[in-house]
């Protein structure tokens, strides 16, 4: 990291609304070229972050450098190699799909040539060619999603910023999403997004914080985060409709730990087959098994002791 | 010392090309909106009709009214320079409050264009850009509209031309400061309320000497008096050194409403 300055660099950064701390002191290095993910439940304060990092709201207290630059002093220099995908869609409701994207890129300073070969080829990237004339409101969720993140790139961003760009959106729109984003990193764009969402953090992210009312609760790659916060499977057990308060006993010892969620019980083991069996063993007769592979979201259970809930 | 106020606060980092894309957007909105151009026009028609209705129509049954310097004018000729100053008012306002409230507070397009490298004043001075474009139009065809009908000079007509694009930068300037205020719809009640009164009471017309003592007090500090006076001595062409106050006021009020407007975009959005 000291050999190469980092697109985004923060020490202590805080933001107060009032006497209220939504970010309370983070750290955070982004590398170019990175794929940064912030990881967290409503509240934590992913979207005040998102928006100090795109210069839009200013720190209350502490260090952040946006290219190398302060952000109150060169406020429209470094948004002009920013791209912001925010997390609810600011579409112009006035203007056609086309026209969103030339009109976007006039306000970077493109020419009016500029502006519309670029509106044709990201177009294109978000898959509206044919409802280039179409006014914005009629679109699908996904489509319009797609056309926000297409319009962050109208200025060839050398950094974008992505507010939790898939929630909404069903599975197959979601995917489509991932993998244009995952082009954009191919291509050497360094992206910092958020998500609510443990397989899109895995899938898109190379490093990660969590954080949780306003700190960084941890930070690592997904993979690094899962070995250390969690163990490598996990056993899901239910029991019916019984009080599961009463099988933390006698399940004792026989994971690494035991979770006891509203509906069912989490097992964190090496071996999730050989737990099942020691269960068994115990005589304990669930009423479902499940054993799976561990993921962020049991990391973030055991960071914070509360699901995310989506 | 306005021009200096001006100066600072359009200071180098001001880039005109940014000012220019906020116009240009709403010349893109102007372009995709079919209902936009009703709302355009019936704007223009209703001093117009006023103008006909009262100017012409009542004016036959008033007498004649002193103006300046000792001159009297057909009643007609006395209401004509109001009611274009009332247009560039409306031009201007139906811009700044309605259609700017909307992009700040629900449509979220100045949010959007505040990710960009775009600032807030900016965006106020593209708003208020555009608003006075709509303001200069209504009021050429206005002027038109007078000079065919004889009620005022083709040369005054020209030079009360760009007084009424004053009127239109301070009124933009004050509707954008207030609408950065408003809460919700339901002021925008209000504001018609406080518009419709200054139409009524601002020299529009009777002469503001033959109003009872506190109103004419109360009316000499509201921008639409100073606005009539100061169009209304250009067009009747009877100038006085007198204009200058009113065109001053003016200058003041779209200094004052444009950076008001850009600080609280600030706040708001910036937040
Ligand atoms: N403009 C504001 N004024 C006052 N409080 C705010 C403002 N913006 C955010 N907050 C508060 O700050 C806290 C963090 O909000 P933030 O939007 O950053 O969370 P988040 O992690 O993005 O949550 P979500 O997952 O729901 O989007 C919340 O408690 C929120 O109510
Ligand atoms: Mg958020």
């Amino acid at each position: 990291m000291s050999d190469v300055q980092p697109l985004v660099h923060a020490r202590g950064l805080v933001k107060r609304f009032g006497d209220f701390v939504a970010v309370d002191g983070i750290d955070i290095d982004v590398a170019p070229g990175e794929a940064f993910g912030f990881l967290g439940p409503n509240g934590a304060g992913k979207s005040s972050t998102m928006r100090m990092i795109s210069c839009v709201s200013m720190p209350s207290a502490g260090e952040l450098r946006i290219f190398g630059m302060d952000p109150v002093r060169e406020g429209p220099r470094i948004r002009g190699r920013l791209g912001v995908c925010p997390q609810l869609d600011n579409l112009d409701p006035d203007l056609t799909v086309r026209e969103n994207l030339t009109t976007y890129a006039r306000y970077f300073g493109l020419s009016r040539a500029q502006a519309r070969a670029r509106a044709e080829e990201l177009l294109e990237f978000a898959q509206l060619r044919d409802r280039a004339s179409s006014r914005v409101e009629p679109l699908s969720g996904g489509m319009k999603r797609r056309l926000t993140i297409a319009r962050a790139m109208v200025n060839e961003p050398d950094l974008v910023l992505l507010d939790e760009p898939t929630t909404g959106l069903d599975p197959q729109a979601r995917h489509l999403l991932w993998e244009r984003l995952f082009r954009l990193k191919q291509q050497g764009v360094t992206l910092v997004l958020t998500t609510h969402y443990m397989d899109e953090a895995e899938q898109l992210c190379d490093r990660l914080v969590v954080m949780d009312g306003g700190r960084i609760v941890a930070e690592g790659s997904p993979r690094s985060l899962i070995e250390s916060y969690s163990s490598p499977e996990v056993v899901e057990l239910r029991f019916g409709g019984q009080e599961l308060a009463g099988f933390v006993a006698p399940l004792d010892g026989v994971g690494d730990r035991v979770d006891v969620l509203p509906d069912r019980i989490l097992l964190y083991a090496k071996d999730g087959d050989a737990a099942v069996s020691e269960v068994h063993r115990r005589e304990l007769v669930p009423s479902s098994v499940l054993v799976r592979r561990s993921s962020l979201e049991d990391v973030f259970l055991h960071l914070t002791g509360r699901t995310l809930v989506e | 010392m306005v021009t200096l106020t001006v100066a600072r606060l359009v200071s180098g980092r001001v880039s005109v090309g940014r000012v220019g894309a906020v116009v240009g957007r709403n010349v893109g909105a102007l372009r995709s909106g079919a209902s936009y151009w009703l709302v355009l026009v019936s704007g223009f028609f209703e001093p117009l009709l006023y103008l006909l209705s009262i100017g012409v129509g009542v004016g036959a049954l008033v007498g004649r009214i002193p103006v300046g310097d000792g001159r009297v004018v057909s009643y007609a000729v006395f209401v004509a320079p109001a009611m274009l100053a009332v247009s560039a008012m409306n031009g201007a306002l139906s811009e700044t409050t309605f259609n700017f409230f909307f992009k700040m507070r629900y449509a979220k397009t100045f949010e959007a264009i505040l990710a960009t490298p775009v600032r807030p004043i900016e965006i106020a001075l593209g708003e208020l850009s555009w608003a006075m474009v709509r303001s200069s139009v209504y009021t050429a065809l206005f002027l038109v509209v007078m000079v065919v009908l004889r009620l005022a000079d083709p040369v005054w007509a020209l030079a009360a031309f760009p007084a009424t694009m004053l009127v239109g930068l301070s009124f933009g300037a004050l509707g954008m400061a207030v609408s950065t205020l408003l809460r919700g719809w339901q002021d925008f009640d209000l504001m018609t309320a406080a518009q419709f009164s200054l139409f009524l009471f601002s020299g529009t017309f009777s002469p503001v000497a033959d109003y009872p003592g506190v109103l004419a007090v109360v009316v000499r500090v509201t921008p639409l008096y100073h606005s009539v006076e100061l169009v209304r001595g250009l067009a009747s062409g009877v100038p006085q050194w007198g204009l200058l106050g009113h065109a001053g006021y003016l200058v003041v009020m779209a200094v004052a409403g444009l950076w008001f407007a850009a600080r609280r975009i600030e706040r708001v959005l910036c937040a």
